[in-house]
């Protein structure tokens, strides 16, 4: 479980817009890594390369490597249904199966894919990875009802118990926050800091605060103007990135003289 | 300070509110005296006849005393309307999908533009479509129905011109294609994103895709979509009157032509009816109507009972 994820040289298009060109990084096993940098620079769009997303918007295409241990996620005959069950990803609304109870939207990723549980076996994943995100006391007495019908922070956890479920080796959230109000962000943030032991995290945030309250590491993402595209600015362990950066652009983004 | 919890209307809220209410208003009206006015005519028919209304197999209302009854068209519209049902929901299910989801941009708008214009082919045209040239055109499937499944008697055939409840309903199935792809492929193409992206980053493959989020998604759609074909289906008049070689009696065999609808019957015997033979067809138009509405009903409450899974609380 958990995997190094190892990315060289990597640029990505929308069409014929570039949106971030020659990113190379390092993610360790184990550990939380942040992304940070002003809106649309494209740490979001970095985000999505890591499990292959990106592709999925038209016109989406993707240049350069990214390895996971050894194996390149782009290398020719890879098949990015199985890059995804891999690289698990939690989006920034919180988006429930909204057909489905509690209890199905945690157990749906294992129904794919034609591989059958028994219903023991099943029940099993489910308690272990909603007690996982930190919400099995919340909704045990009504797991047969809609996901729909919980607030937003919980709604968030159901979505991170889905993701955990099919026992991702990196698990990638793209402001997972941002929705959300302060006690379920500070939730949320417990969560991660207790899953790192299990996974890989990337999170994407705008939330300065947070990435230095969750992250080990942080990268800092800049674009030099509007339509140019968003590139790595530095990456080091979050403490230096906050107190001592080595770039003079990412200083002035952290204290606020941004811009 | 005294507050003033009473707020002023303006003069536009007042008249919008005004206005649609009373469109609200007038369509209630129009339903009412709709179903008074066919309530009395066909109360006097039933009272004048002579036969059973509903079990009758005749229909002589301008006799003296008239004799009829809607058994024959009861069978003849429900059996060729469920056979278009079955024929065009899957196959309508399956285009809107391949358009929402599946084809090139360029291609599904081409392919919706195609099922929108089969939507404004007048159905007369239709209906000589399907004399001319599908009638003779499916004797070989019936032979090939006969040869394998007449045993049942449902698919016997005697070689006839096959202007029977089948080709109705296989007519029936071609005419309300359209509405069912294109009102299904709106309500696909309405499918959360949020939703088919959580999908797809499970590790879901397309059809996956497609099966956890669009179709339980699109679902009530689906049903809303289908009840408007049926309801198509159930009063198309001048395409089955153009089709169906009709005959007040039932027929085993769903292939030998003979039978007869509502709407049908309606329209070849107005013009010959005297007053009674009009109070007559208007009792018959009563009951379609009254189908209609169990029909819809029936669609309103299978919506209603998952209303909380639905995607319109998420």
């Amino acid at each position: 479980m958990a995997k190094r994820i190892d990315v060289q040289g990597l640029t990505a298009y929308y069409g014929s817009h570039k949106a971030i060109e020659g990113i190379t990084l390092q993610v360790e096993p184990r550990s939380v890594t942040a992304f940070i940098g002003p809106s649309g620079c494209g740490k979001s769009t970095f985000l999505r390369t890591l499990n292959r997303m990106h592709e999925v918007t038209p016109g989406g295409r993707v240049e350069g490597r990214v390895l996971l241990d050894e194996e390149d996620l782009y290398g020719p005959g890879v098949d990015p249904v199985s890059v995804r069950r891999t690289v698990g990803m939690v989006f920034q609304r919180p988006n429930p199966f909204p057909t489905m109870s509690i209890y199905d939207n945690v157990a749906a990723g294992l129904k794919l894919n034609g591989i059958k549980y028994r219903k023991s076996e099943l029940d099993d994943i489910v308690e272990k990875n909603l007690r996982g995100a930190n919400l099995w006391n919340e909704v045990k007495d009504r797991l047969n009802k809609p996901g729909s019908g919980l607030s937003g922070g919980q709604q968030q956890r159901l979505c991170i118990a889905r993701a955990t479920a099919v026992e991702p080796e990196v698990l990638l959230m793209d402001e997972p926050c941002s929705a959300l109000d302060p006690i379920s962000t500070l939730a949320i943030e417990d969560l991660i800091d207790k899953m790192k032991a299990q996974f890989t995290i990337v999170i994407v945030t705008h939330n300065m605060q947070q990435a230095a309250r969750v992250s080990d590491r942080t990268a800092f993402f800049n674009l030099s103007a509007i339509g140019e595209p968003g590139r790595l600015i530095e990456v080091d362990g979050t403490e230096k990135i906050f107190s001592n950066p080595s770039v003079q652009a990412t200083e002035d983004y952290i204290s606020g003289r941004f811009g | 300070m005294p507050s003033h919890t009473k707020s002023t209307a303006r003069l536009g809220d007042r008249v919008f509110s005004n206005l649609s209410k009373g469109s609200g208003i007038a369509l209630l009206a129009i339903m009412a005296a709709i179903a008074v006015f066919l309530a009395i005519r066909a109360v006097v028919a039933i009272r004048a006849n002579e036969g059973n209304f509903l079990t009758t197999f005749a229909w002589d209302a301008n006799a003296d005393p008239p004799y009829f009854g809607i058994a024959v068209l009861l069978f003849g519209t429900v059996v060729s309307s469920v056979i278009a049902m079955v024929l065009a929901v899957p196959v309508a299910v399956g285009i809107a999908l391949f358009i929402s989801h599946y084809a090139p941009r360029r291609l599904a708008a081409g392919i919706g533009y195609v099922v929108d214009l089969l939507a404004a082919v007048p159905s007369i045209i239709y209906g000589l479509w399907g004399a001319l040239y599908l009638v003779p055109q499916l004797t070989g499937l019936y032979e090939w129905l006969d040869q394998f499944f007449g045993w049942t008697g449902v698919f016997a055939y005697d070689g006839t011109p096959a202007r029977s409840l089948m080709t109705v309903g296989i007519l029936l199935a071609i005419m309300i294609l359209p509405i069912i792809t294109s009102v299904t492929r709106e309500v696909f193409l309405q499918t959360p994103k949020a939703n088919q992206e959580a999908a797809l980053a499970l590790g879901a493959t397309r059809w996956e895709v497609v099966r956890m989020t669009v179709l339980p998604f699109g679902r009530s759609g689906v049903i809303s979509a289908s009840m408007l074909g049926l309801g198509r289906a159930l009063g198309e008049t001048m395409a089955v009157a153009t089709v169906l070689s009709p005959s007040f009696l039932i027929n085993a065999s769903l292939l030998e032509s003979g039978g007869g609808t509502f709407a049908q019957n309606i329209a070849s015997q107005f013009k010959e009816a005297g007053s009674m033979g009009r109070d007559a067809l208007i009792a018959s138009g009563l009951v379609l109507f009254l189908l209609t509405l169990l029909v819809n009903g029936a669609a309103r409450l299978i919506i209603a009972r998952r209303k909380e899974y639905s995607g319109a609380n998420a």
